[in-house]
């Protein structure tokens, strides 16, 4: 028991990334909203984000900015003072894929709507149905 | 043995595959068309002829194209059972061509254009089937012929038409992929070659139990050849025009299976193999259910295009029995047969046409009398049938004839009690037909008045083919030396 | 003569930048005039097509091109690598995305009308992401370039009207999901070794063995990847998405996307997974293989339930993945260079289907397979390309499809999975099925007015006249990828012994 407490707590950041990640997933799947879905897609790349920006923490470290010009010698930088900070940068990055994956999913999600009248998934499907039948009887194929 | 490099096989091929566009561009001008066609043939002919003293020399002719896949190219070479078997099939393309000419305007049929093209196409791949040195180049001229004479099966885009291209593909194109192909793989890995050499290439690499399956898969897999049970392609293919029953389905594409055939028994699996582990009565076996049931089958159908096309299946068996004795009698019998059977099938199929084109009769129940209306044209079919029967004077009495020996040389007496019965139901089926043709009363003729032929261009090249079986049965000197060089290139190592 | 080695320096540069540029330049001159865009994109295209087929023979003579985004040695800048591998797939990427460009003037303009600009803006958008998947070498890059090319993707398929948009939004889903896996099982291996760069990351791994991290970070990888190929059972968004998409859209997003995931499969599971790590520390090997198995069979049965002719089309692609993956996966040299060759050769003849389907249904304004009636005499050279392409995939001699199923049977024959064998087989002879069907239907059937009994966008009376051959810029680029076929064929022999094989031995030891 006391094992599994410290994995939890000694961990906690990796199992608040996958409780979202499965909140995330458990909105895009199960939810019949288009927008629910939207915000679960969402839920579950910023976990990701977060998972990222976790790994370059340090206890007791600072910001990696480094006030000596080049050239001094008198203090050698030690990493160990400073947090990582690519897995930061590269968050950056993520944050405007993932800001631009969610304004594409708005943007059909309204067209969408403009389309059907409405944003509920079975609500679409029902009017697929009976706009545009699919299933068409073939016309006199003999396949 | 000789060899030497040229681009002649290519050209031979090329001939009628270049003449392609052109026929298209002249689809205004019809006799301009004809005249590429005919041009195609001729070059295609003369190209093949002026390589036959050569190959009558023993000498052999190569040429590599390209290396498609790492150790495997497309490549060609003319030995003498290839040259025999292209010989042949260019030969009647010219006959053909000029018969298509008379039956297609008689009958004004639709889209000659695309049907004279793709007639070309096809016999690109079937003189490209002959001359392959290699499996990997035979298969792939085969799809093409197989692709290439689909649209001439379906010619008349209705509804009998589609569901005999259906069934045309489903048993070719879907044997090839399913049996061929695979066993082809399975060969190339395990021996690293597709070549066809004189002694096989599988022995000591592919054991007894594979081979047999192999064996089984290339005889049926090649369902050009209609190895029962997979025949059911050729009586539905007969929707076609005549002329492409005549040659294709006489001729071109069901030769291209039995030649594959002995080409896989020859070149790839080797006869001296295929004696040890004694498959030869396996495969004579199935040749000989084949040659028999098909002749009954035959005797029972009245329209006169599906009787020559069971008779056609039974023929094709004599070639394969004759190669799978592994007797040096046999082997020679069934390559000849390839040249003379072609002779006299092809007359028998213009003679249908010829009486189709003249009477608009199909059936063989509606020919009593018919031979006083075309006397020219039921001579000339009763020479093919006695070709095809094996009577003399006539070619296929040759081919035979040592078919007969080679089942006596190979012990097998049980199929030499099949080609007789089988010779006797060939006549069951074909002579009735002539007999009352003629010989009737007048009031059972079904055909009063005087004679009146089918227009030249169909009448002349029966009478040319019949008049060529019987020249083979004097002069069968240049089939039958060919023969006998493949069969020496075989034993002789 | 030095500024022509500077440019040829600087091609790994051009490839990503030139697209990217012309871009946005398309996006500014779309405000003043719509008929620039289109020689624009193309010649952006062309541009790529030179500096690919450039770098190609480069990498023929000197091998390995490694290009440093501002002068930054590796592992800690980013580089461009260029091995024989995507140089060879580049081109085809860059050949297929021109031909499909050059081609669509006609239809875009139909299609899209006062929104070309932003078509042809998405268009070299999405390749520039494409490119970029296959020449980084940088783990973190390629996601980013990942999302680049899937956000185009998803924006030029919910262009199209209709359940387009719906279609778009289910594929951006599954795409999201496939990315972040990805971007996930990337951070857990930042976690482990520190570096992004492939090369660098593929050094440090074997000395980690034993850790359970770089067994996450594979699956989430492999995992997120087979999401984006739409690899079977995760393949639900790929049918809809082509199908409704307009289609030269489908014609650019079929041949590629896919191809170009499998791609980055092979390239992350090589590089920076190793050979050794990924067929012998682990063993998925044979799940997967059945997996692909499963995914020809599924696609093929499912194609042939459509009645519309993209749909089976799509349907195709999914059964094509599942042989691609199937041949990697078997682990050997003749399987692995089939799947490398089919990346390639699929891509051209999904290429030629999807583009003949389009001109098909620019003509007809309609998709199902009832529409093709008569179409052998209105649009004969259209059908013939058709016909090329079908045959491609059904894998007859001498067109290239033969080729890679002729590698990947014999991997799947030496590796002895007979499953993967029959597999194939039955996809080809389901193939013929589905092609003979299309063609039985174009050539037996007479042109009829109204195709089915939904009249298209025209009036019947007017369909007769306005049903004829492709216009010329269409028909042009269409059967020059129907040439290509044949050609790729005849020279699969060489691309296999010059090229892929410069790969597959050195990365499988």
């Amino acid at each position: 028991m006391e094992a599994i407490t410290t994995l939890i707590i000694a961990k906690y950041n990796y199992w608040a990334v996958i409780l979202l990640i499965v909140i995330g997933l458990y909105a895009m799947i199960a939810k019949k909203n288009l927008v629910k879905k939207i915000i679960g897609m969402n839920i579950f790349q910023t976990a990701i984000i977060l998972f990222y920006v976790s790994i370059g923490a340090k206890r007791g470290a600072t910001l990696p900015i480094i006030v000596h010009a080049h050239g001094d010698a008198a203090h050698a930088i030690h990493a160990a003072d400073y947090i990582n900070p690519l897995p930061h940068v590269l968050m950056l990055t993520a944050i405007v894929v993932s800001v631009a994956t969610l304004g594409v999913a708005l943007a059909l999600a309204m067209k969408i709507y403009f389309h059907y009248g409405t944003l509920e998934e079975d609500e679409i499907q029902k009017k697929i149905m009976d706009r545009e039948p699919d299933k068409v009887a073939t016309s006199g194929e003999h396949l | 043995m000789e060899t030497i490099d040229s681009i002649r096989p290519l050209i031979a091929i090329l001939a009628s595959l270049l003449v392609i566009p052109l026929i298209m561009v002249s689809r205004k001008a019809p006799n301009l068309r004809e005249m590429w066609t005919l041009a195609g043939a001729g070059l295609k002919f003369l190209t093949i002829v002026s390589m036959l003293p050569l190959v009558l020399a023993g000498t052999r002719i190569e040429c590599t194209l390209v290396e498609v896949l790492p150790g495997y190219g497309l490549e060609l070479r003319v030995d003498a059972l290839g040259m025999l078997f292209a010989l042949v099939s260019s030969f009647l393309w010219i006959v053909t061509s000029v018969y298509s000419i008379g039956y297609m305007r008689s009958l004004d049929e639709h889209d000659q254009t695309r049907y004279f093209s793709f007639f070309a196409l096809s016999l690109s791949a079937t003189v490209g089937v002959a001359f392959s040195a290699n499996l990997l180049t035979l298969y792939l001229f085969y799809e093409m012929l197989t692709l290439s004479t689909y649209p001439l099966v379906t010619h008349h885009q209705d509804r009998e038409a589609r569901s005999a291209g259906r069934k045309y593909l489903f048993f070719i194109l879907g044997t090839s992929i399913g049996m061929i192909l695979p066993a082809m793989l399975y060969i190339a890995l395990k021996t690293g070659t597709l070549e066809f050499a004189s002694q096989g290439i599988v022995k000591g690499r592919i054991s007894p139990q594979a081979t047999t399956l192999l064996v089984l898969l290339f005889v049926f897999g090649f369902a050009k050849a209609a190895v029962m049970p997979f025949h059911a392609w050729l009586p539905a293919a007969m929707v076609a025009p005549t002329p492409v029953s005549a040659l294709l389905h006489a001729v071109a594409v069901v030769k291209v299976g039995v030649f594959s055939i002995v080409r896989m028994i020859t070149g790839i699996f080797g006869t001296g193999w295929l004696a040890e582990l004694q498959l030869s009565t396996l495969v004579c076996t199935l040749a000989a259910l084949t040659i028999v049931i098909s002749s009954l089958i035959a005797l029972s159908q009245d329209g006169l295009k599906r009787r020559l096309a069971f008779s056609t299946i039974g023929q094709l068996s004599y070639i394969v029995l004759g190669v799978a004795l592994l007797s040096k009698s046999g082997m020679v019998g069934g390559m000849l047969h390839i040249g003379m059977h072609a002779f006299g099938k092809i007359t028998l199929f213009f003679c249908a046409g010829a009486i189709f084109v003249a009477t608009g009769v199909t059936n063989v129940s509606q020919m009593v009398g018919i031979g006083r209306r075309l006397p020219l044209t039921m001579s000339a079919f009763f020479i093919g049938a006695l070709s095809v029967i094996g009577l003399p004077p006539c070619g296929g009495f040759i081919s035979k004839w040592h078919l007969v020996i080679g089942t006596v040389e190979a012990n097998q007496y049980l199929m030499l009690g099949v080609l007789l019965v089988s010779s006797l139901l060939n006549a069951a089926y074909f002579l009735p037909i002539v007999y009352r043709a003629f010989f009737c009363t007048p009031a059972e003729s079904m055909f009063p008045g005087p004679a009146a032929e089918a227009p030249t261009w169909c009448l002349v090249p029966p009478l040319l083919t019949a008049g060529l079986s019987i020249i083979l049965f004097i002069y069968p000197q240049p089939f039958l030396r060919l023969a006998r060089l493949a069969i020496q290139a075989i034993s002789g190592g | 003569m030095a500024s022509l080695e500077g440019v040829t320096q600087h091609l790994p540069a051009i490839i990503v930048a030139v697209p990217l540029l012309a871009a946005l330049a398309v996006t500014a001159l779309w405000w003043f005039s719509n008929k620039l865009c289109y020689p624009l994109s193309v010649g952006a295209g062309l541009i790529a097509l030179a500096a690919s087929a450039g770098l190609f023979q480069q990498v023929l003579s000197y091998g390995v091109v490694e290009y440093r985004l501002g002068g930054w040695p590796p592992p800690w800048g980013i580089v461009f690598r260029v091995d024989h591998l995507n140089s060879l797939i580049l081109v085809a990427v860059a050949l297929v995305s021109f031909l499909n460009l050059a081609g669509s003037r006609v239809a875009a303009e139909k299609e899209f009308q006062e929104k070309v600009g932003a078509f042809y803006a998405l268009y070299l958008l999405f390749t520039t992401g494409l490119f970029g998947i296959l020449i980084t070498g940088d783990a973190f890059n390629l996601y980013v370039l990942l999302e680049i090319a899937s956000l185009t993707g998803y924006a030029l398929i919910g262009i199209g009207s209709g359940r387009a948009s719906l279609s778009g939004l289910n594929y951006v889903f599954m795409g999201t999901i496939g990315a972040t896996l990805y971007l996930f099982g990337v951070g857990c291996l930042y976690v482990i070794t520190g570096s992004l760069n492939m090369v660098d990351i593929g050094a440090i791994l074997p000395n980690l063995w034993p850790s359970k991290v770089i067994v996450l970070a594979f699956l989430l990888c492999l995992g997120g990847l087979f999401v984006k190929m739409a690899l079977f059972p995760l393949h639900g968004w790929l049918p809809n998405a082509y199908t409704y998409s307009p289609s030269v859209v489908s014609s650019l997003v079929a041949p590629l996307t896919t191809k170009v995931m499998i791609y980055a499969m092979v390239r992350v599971t090589l590089t920076i997974f190793t050979f050794d790590f990924a067929f012998n520390k682990i063993s998925l090997q044979v799940p997967l293989v059945w997996l692909a198995v499963l995914a020809i069979i599924v696609g093929s049965l499912m194609a042939l339930s459509q009645q519309r002719l993209k749909k089976m089309l799509a349907f195709i692609v999914v059964a094509e993945v599942g042989y691609m993956v199937g041949g990697f996966w078997l682990g050997n040299r003749a399987g692995m260079s089939g799947a490398v060759l089919h990346i390639i050769n699929d891509a051209l003849m999904t290429l030629c289907v999807f583009m003949a389907a389009g001109a098909l249904s620019f003509r007809t304004g309609d998709d199902r397979l009832t529409s093709l009636k008569g179409m052998f005499r209105k649009m004969p050279l259209t059908m013939g390309a058709m016909v090329l392409g079908g045959l491609s995939l059904i894998g007859v001699p001498p067109t290239c499809g033969f080729f890679s199923k002729w590698y990947l049977i014999s991997g799947g024959i030496e590796a002895g999975h007979y499953g993967f064998v029959a597999a194939l087989i039955i996809s080809s002879l389901v193939n013929i099925v589905l092609f003979f069907r299309c063609f039985e239907i174009a050539y037996f059937e007479p042109f009829s007015g109204s195709a089915g009994h939904q009249s298209g966008p025209m009036e019947p009376d007017d369909r007769s006249s306005t049903v004829v051959e492709a216009p010329a810029d269409m028909l042009i680029t269409l059967l020059t990828a129907a040439v290509l076929l044949i050609v790729l064929g005849i020279f699969s022999g060489q691309i296999v012994t010059r090229v892929i094989h410069q790969v597959i031995p050195a990365l499988t030891g």
